[in-house]
């Protein structure tokens, strides 16, 4: 590599030029794109390793659990460049959603040193943090020894990093006062509404504006489009499905799940505002959902917007995204930053965030946490961004990057609109507590009760909170 | 010389010639070393679930972790949910057992007499039993959906266009029900069908040269001298079944709201979901007990008909 070529890409790893600059260039010098890819990863690597000792566990081998996601493929595809700057081999292992949680439930309750790093949700770190499986990351974040200089985690969207930091005492604020940073942000979802332009546009409809009118258009769908329904949300007996659209609008209407008052948490969720909004969501599906509703997870969601069964989905924008290509509708995908609430001023979005976390059993610490900076450091999610399906990125910097900007424009028409207008209101709107499964499961057990009529919704949700009750006084975070 | 040696008799001595090999005495012991290791590798896990079902031990409360006694029944006597699990449990056990016995012996008995078609009729019955519970329940998931499944679609031309299968409550237990039934009624229908390939052909004949009537014959010879094998699936069945986890958690999760929330469910949820041991492992010796007691009954009355069936009562 001559002179020339190294300074062109020091000057791009240090972010003194663009892209499509550095590429402009490099076809110049006559670079072809496998040696520009190399010579791009070459310069990343040297700018990295300025003033930190990358190469300092050398030798050791790190083993990771990644659940089956484009997240984990796109640091899967990159992963040479890591074992490359650190001499740190990496092997994991991968399974499927379904099974996934259960793994790594039994891996950190059975003190395994087996992983070191493994990715995780949000909720599940107010399981495991409190349990004292996960190392508190801000020991490395603080800590300028131990962190490169070059990874930016001021620049990581500060809702993301307080949604993952928690005191673990039930009920205090995400990244309040003692927080402990259960997790790295790796990628995110926001819950929003996606819909098929095509069907909408045959029907004479604009994107929905709010709930009412959004149940009205899945109504008309419903009835008037044969072999279609108008909208897409979860239904299943899981937590999952209270945590996307469901929970998104109910914050919207003024509904939440616990008070804190007193220092105490109690169960608000049959709130007045909470049942006017269950009432209306209940409208909705009986009026617009799919007829097997209960059997519903985002996967269903996901694959009836792809095949043009259903108008809408109310679920992670992201499977907007990855419908948007490879599947029968491909093309047609429209995004929404949604207001359900009509006296709402903006979007409540609630979010689901992947994050990788570091086992407190792990003997490779240090190793580990080099891994984690090099795999949420800008350098790799600007990869994922723009050469992956690393979406949403947790990173200011990528959303600003300008060839993720060209990606999303030419491709996803829209979803930088969608996410610029619901992002600013995009947080975990879930008070922090470590029944957090059973409340979200026997929630969405209660939503099928009134779904199918066994209960009315007023009954249903004051049952529910009494249960909620009961249940955190026996786990002794209530008197 | 001891006393006891002296006085074995001369016919059970070794023969000349036989060089007794040093160690052959372990033998015994060491053939069997394999079982007592599994009956150690049995006992151990269930002992200490036994030990965890009497502690309130949640994984995510590990500082609450203390020895409760009775605290986890106790609770789950007092609960609603845990009963509805009973409940359901056992319904779902006597319908799927008392449907594939039907259907088992109705096809056992049509298969009985050899021939080419019963031959290769034999063979392809054994076909859904090659499929995982769980890949069936998902076949059957996408035959009943209501937008393009093709059972949907049947029922529907039937005059039931809104039927909801298993995600309505008043119709869930009968769609896992009849998964159960596709899936095992083969089962037993070929293990009845070896019972009644068994059986001596004398009484048959005697029966047809007397002109008994065939009600007669079936069920005052046939059955009495098949009901040890009817017993023999019906336990195996039952056990399966009072223990189901794959088909209804793949269809429903145990919805819709708690319609068919079983015992294996019900646990899964608590150890896994909730990381709450000891509520799990107080499910699973209820469910441990349930099972034995049905076991215990079962295995006395198959003692009792064998006996019987071989004229020795």
């Amino acid at each position: 590599m001559s002179n020339k070529e190294k300074s062109l890409f020091d000057a791009f790893a240090a972010r003194h030029l663009g892209r499509r600059e550095l590429l402009d260039r490099a076809a110049k010098l006559g670079l072809g794109a496998a040696a520009t890819s190399a010579m791009l990863n070459a310069a990343q690597s040297r700018a990295m390793a300025a003033d930190y000792d990358w190469m300092a566990n050398k030798g050791q081998t790190l083993r990771l659990l990644l659940n089956k996601h484009p997240y984990a493929d796109a640091a899967i595809t990159n992963l040479k460049h890591f074992e490359e700057m650190t001499g740190i081999k990496v092997s994991y292992d991968v399974f499927p959603e379904d099974v996934y949680f259960d793994k790594v439930t039994a891996a950190l309750s059975s003190k395994s040193t087996q992983y070191d790093v493994f990715m995780t949700g949000a909720y599940q770190t107010w399981q495991y943090g409190p349990a004292g499986w996960l190392v508190d990351l801000n020991q490395f974040i603080k800590d300028p020894s131990k962190t490169a200089p070059t990874y930016d985690w001021e620049d990581i969207l500060p809702n993301l990093r307080s949604s993952t930091s928690w005191s673990g005492k039930p009920g205090e604020a995400l990244g309040g006062p003692g927080a402990k940073q259960w997790a790295m942000p790796w990628g995110f979802e926001i819950n929003d509404v996606s819909f098929n332009k095509k069907m909408l546009a045959a029907q004479g409809m604009e994107p929905p504006k709010n709930l009412p009118d959004l149940i009205d258009k899945a109504a008309q769908i419903s009835t008037k489009v044969p072999g279609a329904y108008g909208i897409g949300v979860r239904g299943s007996r899981s937590w999952a499905t209270i945590h996307a659209g469901y929970l998104s609008g109910f914050t919207n209407y003024g509904g939440k799940d616990f008070s804190t008052e007193g220092g105490s948490l109690k169960p608000i969720m049959n709130s007045k505002e909470g049942k006017d909004f269950t009432k209306l969501w209940l409208d909705m599906l009986h009026k617009g959902g799919p007829k097997n509703w209960t059997q519903y997870t985002w996967y269903e969601v996901a694959n009836d917007l792809g095949a043009g069964t259903s108008a809408m989905i109310y679920d992670a924008d992201i499977i907007g995204f990855f419908q948007q290509t490879g599947t029968k509708e491909a093309g047609n995908i429209g995004y929404e930053a949604f207001t359900p609430n009509p006296d709402a001023k903006a979007p409540t979005p609630n979010i689901w965030i992947w994050g990788l976390a570091m086992s407190a059993f792990s003997g490779k610490q240090d190793a580990a946490w080099r891994f984690m900076q090099w795999a949420s450091g800008t350098e790799q999610l600007t990869f994922g961004a723009t050469k992956a399906n690393q979406v949403d990125p947790v990173r200011q910097s990528v959303w600003n990057d300008g060839d993720f900007k060209t990606r999303l424009n030419a491709t996803y028409p829209g979803f930088l609109e969608e996410f610029n207008g619901a992002a600013p209101g995009a947080k975990i709107y879930f008070t922090p507590q470590p029944l957090f499964f059973n409340v979200t499961t026997d929630w969405a057990a209660a939503l099928q009760k009134m779904y199918a009529g066994q209960v009315s919704v007023d009954d249903g949700l004051d049952q529910l909170a009494t249960n909620i009750a009961s249940q955190l006084s026996d786990a002794g975070i209530t008197n | 010389m001891s006393a006891s040696h002296a006085a074995v008799s001369p016919d059970l001595a070794e023969p000349k010639g036989v060089v007794r090999k040093r160690g052959a005495g372990l033998l015994p012991y060491l053939l069997s070393l394999p079982a007592l290791l599994v009956c150690v590798g049995i006992l151990v896990p269930f002992v200490t679930a036994v030990f965890y079902s009497l502690e309130r031990y949640n994984l995510a409360f590990p500082q609450a972790r203390k020895f409760i006694w009775f605290g986890n029944y106790i609770k789950l006597a007092q609960s609603s949910e845990f009963w509805r699990t009973v409940e359901v449990s056992l319904l779902y056990t006597v319908f799927t057992v008392g449907f594939e016995l039907l259907i088992g012996l109705g096809i056992a008995l049509l298969l009985w007499r050899r021939s080419l078609v019963t031959n290769l009729l034999n063979i392809l019955l054994i076909l859904p039993l090659m499929v995982a519970p769980a890949i069936a329940s998902l076949m059957w998931k996408l035959m009943t959906n209501a937008n393009f499944g093709i059972l949907s679609y049947l029922v529907s031309e039937l005059g039931f266009p809104n039927f909801r299968w298993a995600t309505a409550p008043g119709s869930a237990l009968f769609t896992v029900v009849l998964v159960d039934v596709w899936v095992y009624t083969p089962f037993i229908a070929i293990l009845l069908l070896a019972g009644l390939r068994g059986l001596p052909s004398q009484p048959f004949e005697a029966a047809e040269l007397d002109g008994v009537p065939q009600s007669f014959v079936f069920f005052r010879i046939l059955l009495p001298m098949l009901a040890p094998y009817v017993l023999t699936a019906t336990l195996f069945r039952m056990l399966d079944s009072i223990q189901q986890f794959d088909i209804i958690y793949a269809m429903t999760q145990g919805g819709p709201g708690d319609t068919l929330m079983v015992f294996q469910i019900q646990s899964y949820l608590q150890a896994f979901t909730f990381t709450n041991i000891g509520r799990s492992s107080a499910i699973l010796m209820v469910l441990w007990a349930i099972t034995y007691a049905l076991s215990k009954y079962f295995m006395s009355t198959w003692t009792r008909l064998r006996e019987r069936a071989h004229g020795l009562a």
